[in-house]
Parts: structure tokens; sequence; C-alpha cells
């Protein structure tokens, strides 16, 4: 399980390139050792912005991590123009992150858009535990597709599904569901992650998003109601278990 | 050696430096960033008679030098608070915590300070009668003088604690709603709260909060706080707890010479979790700086 430990620090870009449409990744050094599981989250402080930008860890390196982000307002694509050397104050270990004892022998992975990159550590972990992932990547179009050779590297069996069709097969996700699986894991927009919940027939964890101000659990911004109370999806989750969800 | 005591109705703090009720939680959760103990008191969260979840999200909005938040109190409720939050708290933090309570009748407000004047842990009670995120309720308290006076008076026959009246900036005359607490027998004013505000999402169109408009609070905010803390310190001879947008020693130090005896900070908490650990580390050399020896000397030393 997660400890609940949380750190402020500073890291340094390494590198910070476009990957597909809209989408960047940022390599950066500096102390990960409170990013403790997969699917976990840093808050990014950037200056001239008055919160920070909460994005989701997609993997953790030998002396940093690695981030995937999307440009979506004025926080993210001054996040793009960074360059190598630049210093950046980030709150690390926030959020629960996914735990791997009930994934059975053949989890399912489905990922949408930039929900993608929390599971690109998850599948490590899961092929160094011995298990056959399939992981199913969901993005609008061909030009937005990232990381399916790097998931394939790990191990996985990947299907891509565009909704134009441009790229892997056309439609969405729940399109592509194989027949059998042990377990599911998914990262995404809401909409998406209700239509897994509903496609879906195992148990499984579902990492949400939502606008948060602090990301450690104090401003009460980003609470959601589930079967086992209130929870902060930046503290409590961002992970909850699919049988809490309230759908 | 500076002086950075002062004295809050009879209560010392070591420092002037209180994170505002709904950037602190219950307190514990802060542990885990520094020694809360460090701080001059707490201000916990914001806590009514019922649990409540609050209002939909998205709750938060960002802005230039601030952000917007429509909570909407969401809290376990008074009765949970005295059995699980405060007990949480208790090996974390050493000194009287001042307790923020809300209400949507007058009852409520008794009801809540009935109960939470008979815990050991607390020292002061903070009234807000100022949410501007509920409905029927909060803010509608602090808008007319009578009502303040109603409350005030209220929820202090029913504690021996000091009394703060936290207040909204959203007013025409805060000096007069400041006067009316301080005849019904407030012990300070604690003053401001957000002001009420909103952000459209040029994407979609609409507004960025689910609730529309929220309470907008951080930096942009300290101007107009510090205005209405110089204000009412003309006008009433209680103590006046400043807030809104303080993120530095300097802040503090302006909101005391405004008429401050302590200082909440809020926002800064969320998005640097060090935000009174560090100002208050800083107080001392930034004190020396001005040539201040004791902090409790510059209350209202602006006005003249």
């Amino acid at each position: 399980m997660h400890e609940d430990v949380m750190k402020q620090s500073m890291f340094t870009l390494e590198t910070n390139e476009k990957i597909a449409k809209n989408t960047y990744r940022m390599a950066l050094t500096g102390d990960n050792g409170d990013c403790t599981a997969p699917g976990q989250f840093v808050n990014i402080r950037l200056n001239g912005f008055y919160l920070r930008r909460p994005i989701s860890v997609c993997e953790r390196t030998e002396n940093g991590i690695v981030l995937i982000y999307k440009t979506v307002g004025s926080g993210t694509e001054y996040m793009a123009t960074l360059e190598r050397g630049t210093e950046l104050d980030l709150l690390t270990g926030l959020g629960n992150g996914y735990t791997t004892q009930q994934s059975g022998e053949s989890p399912l992975l489905i990922g949408g858009g930039v929900g993608v990159p929390p599971l690109y550590d998850l599948t490590k972990l899961l092929v160094s535990e011995g298990k056959s992932v399939t992981a199913i990547l969901g993005f609008c179009t061909g030009e937005e597709v990232f990381y399916a050779d790097a998931f394939s590297a790990l191990g996985a069996n990947v299907i891509i599904t565009t909704e134009d069709g441009s790229r892997g097969i056309r439609g969405y996700v729940t399109h592509a569901l194989p027949l059998a699986y042990s377990y599911v894991y998914t990262c995404g927009p809401e909409p998406m992650l209700k239509a897994v919940y509903a496609a879906t027939t195992t148990s499984g964890q579902f990492s949400f998003e939502e606008r948060m101000a602090c990301g450690f659990g104090a401003c009460m911004g980003c609470s959601c109601k589930t079967k086992y109370g209130n929870k902060r999806i930046c503290k409590d989750g961002p992970v909850l278990e699919k049988e809490e969800i309230l759908w | 050696m500076v002086n950075t005591q002062v004295n809050l109705c009879g209560i010392p703090l070591d420092n002037p430096v209180i994170p505002a009720s709904g950037t602190f939680g219950y307190g514990y959760e802060f542990a885990t960033w520094y020694d809360i103990n460090l701080l001059g008191t707490f201000s916990f969260k914001g806590t009514t008679q019922e649990p409540r979840f609050g209002n939909p999200t998205p709750r938060i909005a960002e802005c230039k030098a601030g952000m917007i938040n429509a909570v909407g109190l969401q809290n376990p409720g008074v009765q949970n608070v005295i059995e699980e939050e405060l007990p949480k708290l208790k090996p974390h933090f050493s000194k009287p915590v001042m307790a923020n309570v809300s209400g949507f009748s007058i009852e409520e407000y008794i009801h809540c300070c009935q109960l939470l004047d008979q815990e050991e842990q607390i020292g002061w009670l903070e009234v807000n009668i100022s949410c501007p995120n509920v409905h029927g309720g909060g803010m509608s308290f602090g808008t007319s003088p009578r009502a303040a006076f109603d409350v005030t008076k209220a929820v202090k026959t029913v504690t021996k604690k000091p009394v703060f009246i936290k207040l909204t900036p959203n007013v025409t005359d805060i000096v007069s709603i400041a006067k009316a607490c301080e005849d019904g027998g407030a012990d300070g004013i604690s003053l401001i709260n957000t002001l009420l505000g909103m952000r459209i999402d040029l994407k979609t169109k609409k507004p960025v909060i689910a609730n529309k408009m929220g309470g907008f609070s951080g930096s942009a905010i300290f101007p107009v706080a510090l205005r209405m803390v110089y204000q009412v310190y003309e006008a009433v001879s209680i103590p006046i707890i400043g807030i809104g947008g303080v993120s530095t020693a300097e802040d503090v130090i302006e909101m005391m010479l405004a008429g401050a005896t302590a200082v909440q900070v809020g926002a800064a908490n969320l998005i640097n979790p060090y935000a009174c650990k560090e100002i208050i580390e800083t107080l001392p050399q930034t004190m020396d700086q001005y040539r201040i020896q004791s902090l409790q000397e510059i209350i209202g030393g602006a006005h003249t």
C-alpha cells in the first residue's frame, strides 16, 4: 500500500519535447523517493500562475520522473515553452495510486488521451510481477497517438483505438475490449470512465481527474461522493475502486 | 532579539500567524509537512451542525494572483469534529485552536458554539457569518448589522470563550457591521472572508465553477482586506484578525500596522504547504529590517 508521504522539492528539466499533437513529454531530474505508486501525481508551480498544475507521473526513472501532458490551457502551454535546465518546484507523492495485489494474471489497462501516461509505470510494475498485460490506448485521432511502442516494449499487448479510425481500431476504447481479462485499470476523461464502467465485467481501479487547488487534501476543492463516504480526488484518490463509484 | 508575541483576547500567541479556516483542514493534515506547533494557532475548517458535502464540482477556478473557490462548507458536522477530528489533532498540536463555526439559523450557531465551548482544545470561537458559497445562510447574517448583532449576542450567551465574528467584504458598509458585532458583545472581528467573484471558460462559454460564483481569495485581495481592517480599526476597540491575500512576513506587518492584532493566511497555504512556516521563520529578520522590536507594539501603527 502507498504510504502517506508527500514532499516539496526542486526538479531540473532535462528534456521537454513534443511527442504527438498537443502532447509533450517532460523528463525531470530530482528526488523521486516519494513517488511510491504508479498513478500518483505531482503538482507543479509555474511562474506567473497562481495555482499549481497537477500532472500524473508517467514513469519513475533512476534519477527523476517523466511527465506527459497535453496543452489544454495557458498553464500547460507555458509548460511547453520551458527549456532544459529550468528549475521547477514540485509537490511529489500526491494521491493514492494503483495497487496490483488484486490484478489477477491478465489485467486489462485502458487509457484515454493523457489518461495513458500513468498506465505506463503500472504496466512496468505488472509485467515485473509476471502478469500478462493488455493495454487499450484510446485517442481522438492518429496524430495524437503516443507511447504505443513504449508499452509494447514493456511486453504489453497493445491495442490502439482512434475515434476517426486514422490509426488502429476505429471507435472508442470500449469497442476493443478483449473477451477475457482478470481486472481493469483505467484512466481518462469521465465519459470514457463511465463507458468502461458499464462495458467491463470485472472489478477494477478507476483514476479520476478534477479541478483542484492544493493537490494534497487541504482545500476540499475536488471532493466526490462514493459508496464509502466523501472522498477527495487528490488525496483519497485519484484512484477509486470500481465498487465504490456511484454510477 | 525581537518579540513576535501578541495577545489575542487574553491568550498569548507565539506569533500572529494563523492559517485561515478552509485552507488548513483540521490541522493534522499539515503535520505531514511541518511541526504545526510553530503556528500562533490555526482556524479549523468551517463546521456546521449537520455534516455537509458542499457544492458540486468544479469548485475551483484560477485567477490572476488568486483563485475562486465554491466548496460550500463541506465538513463532517460538529459532533464528528468533536469526536473524531479534535482527537486526531491532539497529538500534533498542543496550543489552543480556533474553532470556525457556520450556520443557517441562529439556533444552529448556538448549538455548535455550545458544544464547542466544552472542548478544552479550543481557545477561541470564530463565527463565520460570511460564507459566500451557501444559500439561505452564512453571508446573509453578515450583510445586515441587525442580523450580525443578533447572531453575536446569541452565541455570546452560550460560551465563555472569546468570540470572533468573521465578516464578509461583500457589503456597502463594513464599519456598521463590525460595530454591530461589537455592540452584540463580540470579543473580536475577523476580516475579511472572500470576495464574491466568477470566471467563464472561453471554450465552453459557461462559468468555470458549477455553482457559477465563488469566493475570490489570494494575493490580489490584500489591498481590499487591508483597507477594511484599517477602517474597522478606527471604529471599534476590540481586536481584529486581518485576513486576505497575506503571503509574506511583510504582509503580516502591513496588516498589523493597519490595525490587526493577528493575521490569517489562507490561499497561500494551498499553493505552498510551507507558507505559514516560511512567514513565521522570516518574521524576525523582516522585523529587524524595519526596526520593529515587538509586534504587539505596532498594532494600528499606521493610524494617527
